[in-house]
């Protein structure tokens, strides 16, 4: 009996190990075969290679997948119309090369590092995610590849030093402060929070940052709790929420685990004045909770109800570049039939940045670019786009976010609203919630 | 008051833990496999469940009936493909060939779900009492999950084909030279576990959200609880399930929540080294 248990051990140790490497699905092939001709000669047209890695499988499969779509929509945009000019009189058209990362970090730095190396990308957009885009930073940094980083929002990676990576989304410190402004407005004497959020480093850090921000605000933090990226049972910490009594509930993660932790919410029939979760509201798909998605309110990076105009540029006395916010969501809805979310803006936006600093620079010359967004200070359909170049290089300084509450529209179906900034609102917070 | 109300999360969901290590055990005490591709049968289960209600618009209970029957076929077919070449050969080559048959399954579920997570719509309400809210498809589930402990209890006391099971996980050099036919109940003992695992993954389906590679979670877990429960023994699997969904509802109120698969593995090896039969017993 004995011997057979250390046999069972033994095989069941066999068996992690097996499974840990189980899980891993084999690299996907690229996406496309276009090859580089990074830039020196003086051809009449060259082709720059865009390198990126998204996740096809995995996690962040929602959000990433819109992200590369919006990327798609202008790399066929600017190629239909020839391209970009440079300097020379040259014309340079864009292909994309790109793997699946399966939303882990750990595949990240090998993929990028082959973009580079085997596929000769001339220039980087960041992977979905904050660890992924912080793992691919170090590489196109030792690499001295620029790299554009959308779909992630985290601070640190910008105080590492970095001098190539710059940052298209407001950062995470700016994540969630803005939700407590709303609520403080609408609601002066809710001060008890409960912060509970995913166990990544985007929604830690967002996390993070709310709480010091908060209890610089005089709140109190009654309960403050990581979860695990994939849990699907709630109800433990729903239970915790319960028995902290806060009046609102701030945190949450990514899409998968925020309409989870919002369902659950809805069905333990838990009281709470304001909910508030990263990452998943602001989607479209959130809305098929239905009752449950109903006051529920989300930072958005961008909204298709944004304002953002050539006007407003010219009253800011800075530059508007590129499509109207119209434009765009129409482009977006005839190419992949769905209205667009943040990461796919952020993902248009990102390639639309490059492209801008490529045709002001006049030159695919990775130090000119640099020089170029590094003194870039523009209005577009996305938001205003301006990067830190002194103590957190590449850091994002413009852009602001939007937050969004579902609300009863129509035949009760939910609608998303613009609650916050007090500039953007159609229509007022509702609280309580429900 | 909040103590009672994780504790009765916590057991609703450990009877479906249980007969999610039943499926395990059963394997194990019979036949001294261990089945790795005891999760990915689960997570079909689960799909099976939702391609089932979305497709024909049925009550996924009455898609459950249906799932479960295709897992019990499903597992003679595993059996008599892949693991009946190898059923005397090492234990190695025996969980080679479950891990082959979970490969085949994750590979191909992955081509056709993808790993993007899906959900059953669907509710039966909730009752409240005081500040305990229990969702009635957790309620059905529990229910489900002692009918289904129930039936098999049944038939391997009262049933003729459940005594030779006894009979050949007892011995099955013994069973043989009595005239039961060794290899007919070995596949029928593989149909039973794989459709075990498909009706605890269907009745998970009816609440959580799962993907492809949401059964590898259960499988841990019912590792740990046919550890606990004692390793061949079904009903020591539906006590250990209650015990582990016991400890998972109750952890959280003390500690933070991530260290509930801590304390989890932690009782694991305490029981592997102070009671490595189990709590209840394992099968001799």
């Amino acid at each position: 009996m004995k011997r057979r248990f250390a046999v069972l051990i033994s095989m069941l140790m066999a068996v992690g190990l097996l499974a840990a490497c189980g899980t891993q699905a084999p690299a996907s092939a690229p996406t496309s075969a276009g090859n580089a001709a990074p830039g020196t000669g003086a051809a009449s047209s060259k082709t720059v290679t865009i390198g990126f890695s998204a996740s096809l499988t995995g996690a962040s499969n929602v959000e990433s997948t819109r992200q590369k779509n919006g990327l798609q929509l202008w790399m066929d945009q600017v190629n239909a119309r020839g391209g970009v000019a440079l300097a020379d009189g040259s014309k340079v058209t864009f292909t994309a090369k790109s793997y699946d990362d399966e939303s882990n970090k750990d595949r990240v730095q090998e993929l990028y590092a082959r973009l580079i190396n085997d596929d000769k990308a001339d220039f980087l957009i960041s992977p979905y995610g904050s660890g992924p885009t912080d793992a691919a930073a170090v590489i196109a940094e030792q690499y001295g590849k620029i790299m554009i980083t959308t779909g992630a929002a985290s601070d640190s990676t910008y105080s590492k030093g970095y001098t190539l990576v710059y940052q298209m989304y407001t950062p995470a410190s700016r994540y969630l402060t803005g939700a407590l402004d709303a609520l403080a407005q609408a609601k002066p004497d809710a001060k008890k929070l409960a912060v509970v959020h995913e166990n990544d480093k985007f929604s830690t850090d967002v996390s993070n940052a709310l709480k010091s921000y908060a209890e610089g605000k005089g709140y109190q933090i009654v309960l403050f709790e990581g979860y695990d990226t994939s849990t699907t049972d709630f109800g433990p910490i729903i239970n915790k929420i319960q028995q902290a009594q806060p009046d609102a509930i701030l945190g949450g993660g990514h899409f998968q685990d925020g309409t989870t932790l919002s369902k659950q919410l809805y069905e333990k029939k838990l009281s709470t004045q304001f909910l508030a979760l990263l990452v998943a509201p602001p989607e479209p798909k959130f809305a098929e909770l239905g009752a449950a998605a109903l006051g529920v309110v989300g930072p958005s990076q961008w909204e298709p109800a944004a304002t953002y105009n050539a006007d407003a540029a010219k009253s800011a006395g800075i530059e508007w570049y590129g499509p109207t916010v119209a434009e765009f969501v129409k482009a977006y809805k005839d190419a992949y039939g769905e209205e667009p979310s943040y990461h796919a803006a952020g993902g248009y936006a990102a390639g639309m940045i490059l492209g801008k600093a490529l045709e002001q620079a006049g030159t695919l010359d990775t130090p000119k670019v640099k020089a170029t967004l590094d003194g870039l200070d523009l209005l577009n359909f996305f938001g205003h786009i301006k990067f830190n170049t002194s103590n957190a290089h590449g850091l994002q300084i413009g852009h602001d976010m939007v937050y969004i509450q579902w609300q009863r529209g129509d035949g009760d179906k939910p609608t998303k609203q613009i609650i916050w900034p007090a500039a953007a609102t159609t229509a007022k917070l509702t609280i309580p919630l429900r | 008051m909040n103590l009672l109300a994780s504790l009765v999360d916590g057991l609703l969901i450990g009877f479906v833990y249980g007969i999610a290590a039943m499926g395990l055990t059963l394997i194990w005490g019979v036949m001294n496999v261990i089945n790795l591709a005891h999760g990915p049968l689960i997570a079909l289960g689960m799909f099976g469940v939702y391609l089932i209600t979305t497709a024909l618009g049925v009550n996924p209970y009455i898609a459950l009936i249906l799932v479960a029957l295709v897992g019990l076929a499903s597992g003679v077919l595993i059996y008599a493909v892949a693991i009946q070449r190898v059923i005397n050969a090492p234990h190695l080559s025996t969980l080679l060939a479950t891990f082959a048959i979970n490969m085949i399954i994750i590979g191909l579920g992955t081509k056709v779900f993808s790993t993007s997570p899906y959900t059953i719509d669907f509710s039966l309400g909730s009752i409240s009492i005081g500040p305990i809210t229990i969702l009635g498809t957790r309620l059905v589930a529990a229910l489900a999950a002692v009918i289904v402990t129930g039936s098999l209890y049944l038939f391997l006391y009262r049933t003729r084909p459940g005594k030779y099971v006894r009979a050949v996980a007892n011995n099955r050099a013994a069973a043989e030279l009595m005239g039961i036919p060794s290899s007919r109940i070995l596949a029928l003992s593989f149909g039973i576990g794989t459709l075990l695992a498909a009706t605890a993954g269907g009745l998970i389906a009816t609440f959580f959200p799962f993907t492809i590679l949401a059964g590898g979670a259960y499988e841990l877990k019912s590792f740990v609880i046919g550890v606990l429960g004692g390793l061949g023994n079904p009903l020591g699997a539906l006590a250990g399930g209650l015990v582990l969904g016991m400890l998972e509802g109750v952890i959280p109120a003390f500690l933070p929540n991530t260290w509930v698969p801590v304390l989890e593995f932690l009782l694991f090896v305490l029981i592997l080294l102070v009671r490595p039969s189990g709590l209840f017993g394992a099968k001799r």
